[in-house]
């Protein structure tokens, strides 16, 4: 009995690649070059923001922003200036604006005009938002779990071609189809840079598209208050050129690679014996965990932990020592135990993931 | 003009009326229910939690002021901003405005007291007890901490399994009922209790604001109070109505959430909007230009606020074209907060704004509540909404409307009004308490709509250091730390000048126009003015000297208790002369024990709890038993000629009307468990009963139906017994009045019994729950006449109930042909309804 053909699809974006601006994009070399340290927060700065746009849907939201702003700033300093006039100006100047008369032009006459304008214009940007979808376009679905997103390609039939977590990747110009649930509580899918926001809601299905207008990476947070680390659920959409995503998606559908040194083996052993297994799956080993991110091309990833650190070796050894000190109240436990050699191992070898 | 009474009056009269009103000393006090004290204790309590919670909004900014910062963990920093939002929201922002119309309003209408002191007393002490409670849990590290608006399934028992949650649902859902208890007060005193003449168009506007605020609690509350119902038995019972996987359903709890929550806002908004239209017209010495039109904008404001909550639900992906309307509908409603505007412009530039403390509160409230106001239409446009809901953008849009459009008419009515209760508050200390006020706010929150644009989600007790978002951050924590400095310089001016309850008074300090300024003491004016205008102290020669030396109606205590004016709710024409109670215990101690039920039964400690419970119930009923008066008293004369009756029942009464509003509170209870009901049903259609779970056979609804109506027809067979007088009907009233009992617990019993054997489980599917939500609901009815008629039977017992005497009974079978009204409604929507769609 459940709602799925009643169907909350909507469906808001789409549009062709926009104008290539030359606008400051962090490369992922950046990001492994701040993460040396590890154990520390990064992100990368100016790429979560709804300001510094980079695909239609989110340039047009922004255009609207940009003229309602500057209506408000107008009315604004209209009312301000009226009210300083009213109080300071000499009283037979001011005589006009102490009747009824102004009460009905500036309370009712102008916000009717106003406000229908603006409706106009609102809404026309919705139905620019909303065009027909591409046959044949990408789907992408993400399920928000506390405090991780757990990412599915779709085919056209809706099976899955490749599973990933906390990085969703776009070829640039063609409008992709987001498919978002929930796992447990309410989430909302948000990549300021690229589009508005869209919650995921338990039971419920809810679906959109939009492009990227260049490639780049853009920083994407969970905007719907979900428990203990709703601060720490963040994610990456990487926009590629069309013909890396395709080489980059052949890889990925593919299963993990074999460790190929011996640190790396016996880091697999590692990865089988110490438990994480249990929980985490890499295609094409014994591990089939189900409960946190499948690992199986994880050392590709921009982040780790759903945008916390930064992909590399260092952090990725922090985090297994040490995730509850990390991102305090998430699911997995600080494998503290491991001895050094193991952990570097294990670390090793889920870098070699890719 | 003749004045009503001629002077010099007797000797002693004053002194009598002084007496009977004199307020209980010493600790004593706590049994006061004069609105004078009560309303004082009220906003004292209201600015408390304002304090407390400011006080968790300085820790919050302190862990925020520099990226990953390490002054509070994540839980703490969740718990931080749930109580944030709830005790601003539940504990300050609505009790105060309540505690000002308390205060104010048997001022501003000349009355000696509102209608129920004894009520009022209940609502505060209730809510000074379970607030107080409520709040201690942030010490304890049992805050609840899903955030003010408690989504669910966050807010399930999956996610949240301690007692956190269930200290919010059951905290707030009893805090909620002391609100509606004050709302109930505030109708009755607006339109019943007002100085011969103030008819509706002379009627203040704050007084208007407060009725239709309180209409708005009435209609808007019972949403929360039932979603605050369903998720409590959710989580105490595991009745699915949330859960998705049993076909519950978390959009349920927005729905319902903003129901309330965004007509709450306006709830806040409308008051100070009153306070507003009062204070300028005095600042400026002008009457408020077009006074029609901002009524108007009132009533438009409160009944457009129905029709916007889905703008906080923009993101969820309901369907486009339902967006749109609520879109259209939000930015509409800024139209009469727009007439209210420039109606207060027109009145300061007809007039001359003098520039003290209040008028400078004023002019910063115009200021914010502008740009809050402005951003508000932004956020209206939905696709502008994607981008900034739930970010820095709305945390600042809120704070502007709420600050500029509640905290800074407060900080104008507290300058403003003190001088009614007090003194005087330091023009000097006031200009630098606005000052830092007004630069903190601009400087925290001006900052915050950039810092939500550059993509900072709000509800994040961390954020990493290269986002942009550091400075941003950092600015505005200073400027809460220069609010906080503001508002401890207005609490050490209010420390060192406010001393309330006593007797000497600046007098009209503002020269203003109205009421409140007359002289007065605990039983307000001395004698009743008669209102020939809206600014009666401007436009009526020597009114306040008249009303002083007792010119007026009711000049002393003629029945030789406390009284008040009854009038008709349209044209203020003297109806009855209404005796109202003095100090008493008793609804302390129900209050207490009210509170102590819900409290108790947070904690798990269930006996207690009942126990409470049990004395709450009583202390309601010692605390009733004497307010039926004796209807024999002889009519007396109040001047003028009008002579009184003292005793009124029927649709003249106030108990009528007091009876008439909880009869809208219940019926909003249930039209919203009907929403309910019918929106789980789009969602399981196909399947609505599930499987398993049958409809029962037509007998037991059938036999309910039968029941419920005998019972109510033993209930109106005993009122005409009752109406024989004389005493010859009593035996049959009160057999018939106990009889009634069995026969609405039957009809309850066979729906319930019906649903079981039929497969029906509350556990297992939405269907169950919502159904047996039903019960509970109607459950609470049942519970109610089960006391209520032994009680009305006890009072004929008492000789306290004949045929005129008989506002008890009224009122018990009232509640009880709702009660029947409602059941039957409700048997045929669970009966009928899926045998008509299935």
């Amino acid at each position: 009995m459940r709602r799925g053909a009643l169907g909350n699809r909507f469906v808001r974006t789409s549009g062709r690649g926009a104008g290539a601006g030359a606008r400051r994009v962090v490369k992922p070399r950046r990001l492994l070059a701040l993460g040396a340290l590890g154990g520390t927060l990064q992100g990368c700065a100016g790429v979560q923001s709804a300001l510094d746009t980079a695909g239609p849907h989110a340039d047009r939201v922004a255009a609207l922003g940009w003229a309602m702003f500057a209506a408000a700033a107008a009315i604004f300093l209209l009312v301000l200036a009226l009210a300083l006039f009213a109080v300071f100006a000499r009283p037979e100047r001011r005589r006009w604006l102490g009747g009824r008369v102004v009460v009905i032009a500036g309370g009712v006459a102008f916000p009717v005009i106003a406000l229908s304008a603006l409706l106009v214009f609102g809404l026309s940007t919705l139905r620019a938002l909303d065009p027909p979808p591409a046959p044949g376009g990408i789907r992408i679905e993400v399920t928000g779990r506390q405090w991780w997103w757990e990412v599915r390609y779709l085919d056209a039939e809706g099976g899955t071609i490749a599973i990933s977590a906390n990085e969703v990747r776009m070829p640039v110009g063609v409008p992709v189809e987001f498919v978002l649930k929930s796992a447990d509580v309410i989430h909302s899918f948000w990549v300021p840079s690229l589009a508005g926001k869209l919650d995921m809601i338990p039971g419920r299905v809810n679906s959109y598209r939009f492009a990227a207008g260049r490639p780049g990476i853009y920083r994407g947070q969970c905007a719907e208050y979900c428990g203990a680390e709703h601060a720490l659920m963040a994610f990456f959409a990487v926009a590629m050129e069309p013909a890396a995503f395709r080489d980059w998606m052949a890889r990925e559908r593919g299963p993990a690679a074999a460790p190929g040194d011996a640190a790396a083996r016996r880091g697999a052993e590692v990865f089988l014996n110490a438990g994480c297994a249990a929980c985490h799956t890499i295609r094409g080993t014994e591990a089939k965990g189900a409960i946190g991110p499948d690992l199986t091309h994880v050392g590709g990833r921009v982040s780790l932990a759903a945008g916390t650190l930064p992909n590399n070796i260092g952090s990725m050894e922090g985090w297994i020592a040490s995730s509850q000190h990390i991102k305090p109240g998430n699911f997995m436990p600080s494998f503290d135990v491991l001895s050094s050699e193991d952990l570097v191992a294990v670390a090793a070898y889920l870098e070699s993931l890719r | 003009m003749r004045l009503p009474n001629a002077t010099p009056r007797p000797p002693g009269e004053l002194a009598e009326l002084e007496r009977i009103w004199d307020r209980p000393r010493g600790w004593r006090i706590i049994s006061a229910v004069n609105n004078n004290i009560i309303g004082i204790f009220y906003v004292g309590t209201a600015l408390l939690f304002f304090v407390l919670a400011g006080i968790l909004a300085l820790v919050m900014r302190t862990q925020l002021a520099v990226p990953n910062g390490g002054f509070v963990g994540h839980d703490l920093y969740n718990q931080l901003f749930t109580m944030h939002g709830t005790v601003m929201m539940f504990l300050f922002a609505v009790p105060v405005v309540e505690a000002l119309g308390v205060y104010l309003l048997p001022n501003l209408q000349a009355a000696r007291d509102l209608p129920f002191p004894r009520l009022s007393a209940y609502a505060f002490w209730a809510y000074f007890v379970g607030g107080l409670v409520f709040f201690t849990s942030i010490f304890f590290d049992v805050a609840p901490r899903a955030g003010w608006f408690m989504y669910p399934p966050l807010s399930s028992t999956e996610y949240e399994p301690g007692i956190s949650a269930d200290f919010w649902l059951l905290g707030i859902g009893f805090i909620e009922i002391s609100a509606i208890a004050g709302a109930v007060e505030i109708v009755v005193g607006v339109l019943k209790t007002r100085a011969p003449g103030q008819g509706l168009d002379k009627l203040p506007v704050y007084s208007w604001a407060m009725l239709v605020f309180a209409a708005m609690i009435i209609f808007a509350f019972p949403a929360v109070i039932l979603c605050t119902l369903l998720l409590e038995l959710e989580r105490a019972f595991d009745w699915p109505f949330f859960i998705a996987e049993r076909g519950g359903d978390p959009l349920l709890w927005q729905h319902l959430f903003w129901f309330f929550g965004h007509p709450e806002v306006y709830i806040i908004f409308l008051p100070a909007a009153g306070m507003v239209s009062m204070i300028v017209p005095s600042m400026a010495q002008s009457p408020l230009v077009g006074y029609r039109l901002v009524v108007l904008a009132i009533l438009g404001t409160g009944f457009l606020s129905f029709g916007l909550w889905v703008h906080h639900m923009f993101t969820t992906g309901l369907p486009e074209l339902s967006l749109s309307f609520f879109s259209a509908a939000s930015m509409a409603v800024s139209i009469p907060s727009g007439i209210q505007v420039f109606a207060w412009i027109a009145t300061i530039a007809r007039g001359k704004m003098r520039l003290h403390t209040p008028a400078l509160f004023i002019l910063g409230f115009l200021f914010i509540f502008t740009l809050g106001g402005l951003t508000g239409v932004m956020v209206a446009m939905m696709p502008f909404d994607w981008q900034v809901h739930d970010t820095y953008f709305v945390v600042a849009h809120f704070h502007y409307v709420l600050i500029g459009g509640m905290v800074f008419p407060l900080f104008a009515a507290f300058y403003y009004w003190a001088p009614t209760a007090s003194v005087r508050m330091s023009e000097t200390i006031g200009r630098w308490v606005f000052a830092l006020i007004f630069v903190g706010v601009n400087v925290t929150f001006f900052t915050m709509h950039i810092t939500g644009l550059r993509g900072m989600p709000r509800r994040v007790w961390t954020y990493p250091d290269d986002l942009g978002w550091n400075t941003l951050n950092a600015v505005s924590t200073g400027g809460a730390f220069v609010i906080a400095a503001g508002v401890a310089l207005f609490l050490f001016d209010l420390a060192r000048r406010f001393r309330p309850f006593r007797t000497e008074q600046p007098g009209n300090v503002w020269n203003a126009g109205t009421l409140e300024w007359l002289p007065s003491g605990n039983y307000q004016t001395r004698s009743v003015p008669i209102v020939t205008s809206r600014e009666p102290l401007w436009d009526q020669p020597n009114l306040a000297e008249d009303v002083k030396e007792g010119r007026y109606y009711l000049p002393g205590a003629p029945t030789g208790g406390r009284e008040t004016i009854v009038t008709s709710p349209i044209r203020a024409e003297p109806q009855y002369l209404l005796r109202i109670p003095g100090p008493a215990w008793s609804p302390v101690l129900a209050a207490i024990f009210t509170a102590g039920f819900f409290l108790l039964l947070t904690v798990k400690l269930v006996p207690l709890s009942v126990l409470s419970g049990v004395l709450a119930v009583a202390f309601v009923l010692v605390w009733v038993w004497d307010t039926d008066p004796d209807p024999d008293h002889p009519p007396v004369a109040i001047g003028g000629g009008i002579v009184l009756p003292v005793y009124a029942t029927g649709p003249v009464s106030h108990a009528w009307w007091a009876m008439v509003v909880l009869m809208l509170v219940g019926g909003s209870l249930f039209a919203c468990t009907v929403f309910s009901y019918l929106f789980l049903w789009l969602g399981n259609a196909e399947a609505w009963p599930p499987p398993g779970a049958g409809l029962p056979h037509p007998a037991w609804p059938a036999g309910a139906v039968l029941l419920y109506l005998a019972g109510a027809g033993a209930v109106l067979l005993a009122g005409s017994f009752l109406a024989r007088g004389g005493g010859a009907g009593n035996w049959p009233f009160r057999i018939l009045l106990v009889l009634a009992v069995p026969l609405l617990v039957a009809a309850f019993g066979a729906d319930l019994l019906g649903l079981w054997r039929a497969g029906v489980r509350p556990s297992e599917t939405s269907y169950g729950a919502i159904v047996f939500g039903f019960a509970v609901i109607q459950g609470l009815y049942v519970a109610a006449l089960v006391v209520m008629a032994p009680y009305t039977v006890a009072r004929s017992f008492a000789g306290l109930l004949d045929a005129r005497r008989r506002v008890t009974f009224d009122n018990t079978r009232m509640l009880w042909l709702y009660a029947v009204a409602q059941g039957l409604i409700a048997l045929a929507l669970v009966h009928l309804f899926p045998r008509l769609v299935g």
